[in-house]
């Protein structure tokens, strides 16, 4: 039977991750689809996948009551979407729409953490591909904060 | 970083360095809500005089004062002058209220240039922020003029939100290319505007360039380029073929009154 294991392997975000973790995560793994203007979760529900963008744009988005709905970042191909799974209270942070026509596959992230709870190798290198992208955000969101084009050229 | 770019050969002349020399505002194009582009020739005709893409006039307001501004528009096209300004001190916000017809002085051109020569064969990557874009535009118009002579040519832009993005139309032809990559972020945005939003650095790492033969050209805020720049080495671009566009301090533009 054909696996979402070639797939994994492909992306960026498994890079170099031995085969029989590919393995074991493939079996947490599932096809999805999103259309254009389909949220993919909402703030405060059960964060209970991520997901790996194949195909297509994400936002990422808050509702304030000054001035509605504000987008604070944009994931695209190659990019991993949501953390929230993998720290309690397992709650996500943010709305996440698909703004164009994307495909990912997501990843159970129960069925996930059951496997890192059984195996601590595989816990310890999501762990820490969680831990570089959360600290690529870090920095960008740091960047985006200083408004550097909002004082002057 | 980028060697020193006042060893590079001098590509202009300048008649009387000191003497502005009266242009007419022939259009003038709001660009956003503070930023306006002129397009100047000069008075009585005549002929204007060619630039490098990168180098910079100083426009005189008669009884207000000078200040420097990068050229932005095409080295090809020298007779008619084009600067876009973003209006943030009292010379910028009184040519922002100038109309067609009005005259301005212009000393120049001034200062370094962008490596388009020594960066033909190669990768080019340009990565502007804000009004960073202005500066930049000279090297586009040259690199699609002589596309053949350049390999891939990257532009990743950044602004602060969706109305706060130069020359849309421009941007939007030159994405319909196939012979360049361009990719727009915004800082902030609301649920309306589709295209990206995140740190214009977030695009250096899905850029389609190879690392050892590459020229990047920066401008934008100091706080953008830097971090810019140790994205690109991160991702294999040596420090001597990254060039950046530090604009700080100039006076009289020709390093006379000392303030730079």
């Amino acid at each position: 039977m054909e696996t979402l294991k070639p797939i994994l392997a492909a992306h960026p975000f498994f890079q170099d991750l031995e085969p029989r973790y590919l393995q074991l995560i493939a079996g947490c793994a599932s096809n999805v689809r999103f259309e254009a203007g389909q949220f993919i979760f909402h703030e405060g529900e059960e964060a209970n996948h991520f997901y790996l963008i194949r195909h297509g744009r994400v936002a990422l988005e808050i509702v304030t009551s000054e001035r509605g709905s504000i987008t604070i970042q944009t994931l695209g191909e190659g990019d991993v979407l949501g953390w929230s799974w993998l720290f309690p209270p397992y709650r996500w942070h943010f709305d996440a729409r698909a703004t164009t026509l994307t495909r990912a596959i997501a990843l159970d992230g129960k069925c996930l953490r059951t496997k890192c709870e059984d195996d601590h190798d595989l816990g310890y290198e999501l762990v820490k591909r969680f831990a570089h992208v959360i600290m690529q955000r870090l920095q960008a969101t740091r960047l985006q904060l200083l408004d550097v084009y909002g004082a002057r050229p | 970083m980028a060697p020193d770019r006042n060893t590079l050969p001098v590509v202009t002349s300048v008649a009387d360095p000191m003497l502005p020399r009266p242009y007419g505002i022939q259009r003038v194009r709001r660009e956003t809500r503070d930023a306006f582009t002129i397009a100047l020739t000069p008075i009585g005709g005549g002929d204007s005089f060619s630039f490098a893409p990168g180098q910079f006039t100083m426009l005189y307001v008669l009884g207000v004062g000078e200040v420097p501004i990068s050229i932005s528009g095409d080295p090809a096209q020298p007779q008619t002058l084009v600067h876009t300004i973003r209006a943030v001190g009292t010379v910028t916000r009184t040519l922002s209220q100038l109309k067609r017809g009005d005259v301005v002085g212009v000393r120049g051109p001034f200062g370094s240039y962008w490596p388009v020569e020594e960066a033909q064969g190669n990768d080019v990557v340009i990565v502007a922020g804000g009004i960073g874009l202005a500066p930049l535009r000279p090297v586009l118009f040259h690199l699609l003029a002589h596309r053949n002579s350049y390999g891939r040519i990257i532009l990743l832009y950044g602004a602060r939100t969706p109305q706060d993005l130069l020359y849309v139309g421009e941007l939007e032809h030159w994405r319909g290319r196939f012979d360049l990559e361009v990719e727009v972020t915004v800082d902030h945005a609301t649920e309306v505007w589709r295209g990206h939003v995140g740190v214009v650095t977030t695009f250096i790492a899905k850029a389609p360039f190879d690392p050892f033969s590459t020229i990047a050209m920066i401008c934008g805020p100091e706080v953008m380029m830097r971090f810019t720049v140790l994205e690109l080495q991160k991702h294999g671009v040596q420090a001597e073929n990254i060039f950046v566009s530090m604009e700080r301090n100039t006076k009289c533009a020709i390093g006379f009154c000392g303030h730079c």
